[in-house]
């Protein structure tokens, strides 16, 4: 069973093309990454699960329930921490949980779960609040549990770590790998490539309404053609190198040769020979694997 | 299907929210309509008949208050609706399992329960200067909900249609007021010149008010089964606007 299937999905405002035929499936128990510029379509696709918008064509489904045919079922499987940090100043943080149990249909049996929901946030003390007294990190923690509200499977965040501070951040993140950890699938979006990478398995990035690419983490790092080697330079002239290996020379601190490869085309034994042969010496030699920070700039490059 | 607990909860969250600014929505309305009956009551002779056995104040205060419910009902979900909009947190609803007719049936039955709050409080408060007994309870309530329910819904279109405030004021300021002020709240039709009183024909909340007005003093200018039919499609009309912007998703989803 797939938390989420995504089939065919094609958005259009007018002639503007922001989802262009996505397929993707994403399943169970999966902690999924959904990176891309700003304008890629990210927000469009998860606002279409959400039923937030209509998709032009193609379908979309959360734990095989469609997101407009059964949007009853498709909403109650469904937790979305949306990306603004938008709230009602009318009610206190308990009114507002409270009110969002009810929306779901929960009455009073869900309190004990509003209780363990304000302990874990860390905001058993603003409960009785309204929150346009919080800091802007209480109120993303506020928003978290405003979805976790009817203990949704599907959690989606929008970019929950914009804006917060690295400490917030780190709880954040424990916490979302906790929920994680107890079986809930967590679908995010987030500018911040290192997180996607030592948290995320799986990776999209949208460009322009497209799949750039859908991978493992892994898979995805070994799929850049590129590498760096770095030399601590002792000796000789890196200007008499040939015109081609000087073409791939990349600028550096004072003493150091960086030079960007290709895996295949610039075999490393060939490298250190022309190395050799213009008299360079040096006293250290590292190779840099590309992070997802290069594969995302390469896949995103217009 | 009916998730009845999610409609109960939005009702709830709308009657709650009118009710923590209460002076604002409430008390205000009240001492508004005060102050019209001390101007009117001080200006206009008392003993003057507006309709046959029927002296200017008791004409006068029926008429308030469906008045201050026409726009209290509309005034309470525009600004619920418009605010929640504004501020973004109307997509914490949007993301429920709440469908169109649900999300519709709570913010009118909210803007119905406002309008009847404040028309009881303006009752109550009238009777410092006239009492004007109720003759058909049953009547008054049929009217008084059409009234509210059709204004709630008309207020649910204007907060669903409108990008910014400014236009939920001119469709207040424009249609609501002038409608209200023109249906014969303070004045009798018949008083008015050819063209004007068989404009004030075609002006449903002139029915409402006409109506309404009935269910207290007996005696009415237009039969009050056509005011309660009239008013029944006035009603209607709007529900359906409000049911199809909402089905259209117009503003609220995309």
């Amino acid at each position: 069973m797939t938390a989420v299937s995504i089939e065919k999905l094609s958005k259009n405002y007018g002639s503007l093309q922001a989802l262009e035929a996505i397929d993707m499936e994403i399943g169970k128990g999966e902690f999924f990454a959904l990176l891309g510029p700003n304008g890629a379509g990210k927000s469009t696709l998860i606002n279409i699960l959400a039923g937030l918008t209509r998709a032009s064509s193609g379908r979309a489904a959360v734990l095989g329930y469609d997101v407009c045919r059964q949007w009853r079922e498709a909403r109650h499987r469904l937790g979305v921490v949306p990306q603004e940090l938008a709230y009602d100043p009318f009610f206190t943080i308990r009114e507002l949980l409270t009110l969002q149990s009810g929306y779901f249909g929960l009455g009073r049996e869900n309190r004990g779960w509003i209780d363990e929901l304000l302990v874990a946030l860390g905001l058993e003390e603003k409960a009785e609040t309204t929150m346009n007294h919080l800091s802007g990190g209480m109120k993303r923690r506020v928003l978290i549990a405003q979805a976790l509200v009817h203990r949704p499977p599907v959690v989606i965040l929008d970019e929950p770590t914009a804006g917060v501070d690295v400490a917030l951040r780190r709880q954040l993140w424990d916490f979302i790998r906790g929920l994680n950890s107890r079986g809930h699938t967590i679908i995010l979006t987030t500018h911040y490539l290192e997180e996607a990478e030592t948290m995320c398995e799986r990776i999209a990035i949208l460009n322009h309404g497209r799949l750039a690419a859908l991978a493992p983490r892994s898979e995805l790092l070994r799929r850049s053609q590129w590498r760096r080697l770095r030399l601590q330079l002792v000796d000789g002239d890196p200007g008499c190198l040939p015109e081609a290996l000087l073409a791939k020379r990349e600028s550096a601190p004072p003493g150091e040769l960086v030079l960007r490869l290709h895996r295949e085309r610039d075999p490393l034994g060939a490298v250190l020979a022309e190395l050799d042969r213009c008299g360079l010496r040096f006293s250290d030699l590292k190779i840099q694997e590309p992070g997802l920070t290069e594969i995302y700039s390469e896949l995103t490059a217009d | 299907m009916f998730n009845f607990y999610g409609f109960y909860t939005l009702f709830a969250r709308e009657v709650w929210r009118f009710l923590k600014v209460s002076i604002q929505t409430i008390l205000t309305p009240v001492v508004t309509v005060l102050l019209y009956l001390l101007i009117f009551s001080s200006v206009i002779a008392r003993s003057r008949e507006m309709l046959p056995g029927v002296d200017f104040l008791t004409f006068l205060v029926p008429g308030l208050v469906v008045m201050a419910m026409l726009q209290n009902a509309f005034a309470n979900s525009s600004s619920s609706l418009f605010q929640s909009r504004l501020n973004g947190n109307v997509i914490f609803v949007l993301l429920a399992p709440i469908s169109d007719f649900e999300f519709y049936l709570a913010f009118v039955g909210a803007a119905v329960v406002r309008g009847l709050c404040v028309g009881f409080g303006v009752w109550a408060a009238a009777s410092l200067f006239a009492l004007v007994p109720l003759q058909r309870p049953l009547a008054a309530l049929a009217f008084a909900l059409l009234c509210s329910g059709a204004l709630g819904a008309l207020g649910l279109v204007s907060a669903i249609i409108a990008d910014k405030w400014d236009h939920i004021a001119a469709f207040q300021n424009f249609v609501i007021v002038p409608f209200s002020f023109l249906s014969g709240v303070f004045f009798s039709i018949r008083d008015l010149p050819p063209f004007w009183r068989q404009a004030s024909l075609f002006n449903p909340f002139f029915y409402l008010v006409d109506g309404f007005r009935s269910t207290f003093v007996g005696v009415s200018e237009v039969s009050p089964t056509l005011s309660l039919v009239v008013g029944a499609g006035f009603f209607l009309a709007s529900s359906a606007w409000a049911l199809w912007l909402l089905a259209r998703g117009c503003n609220l989803r995309s």
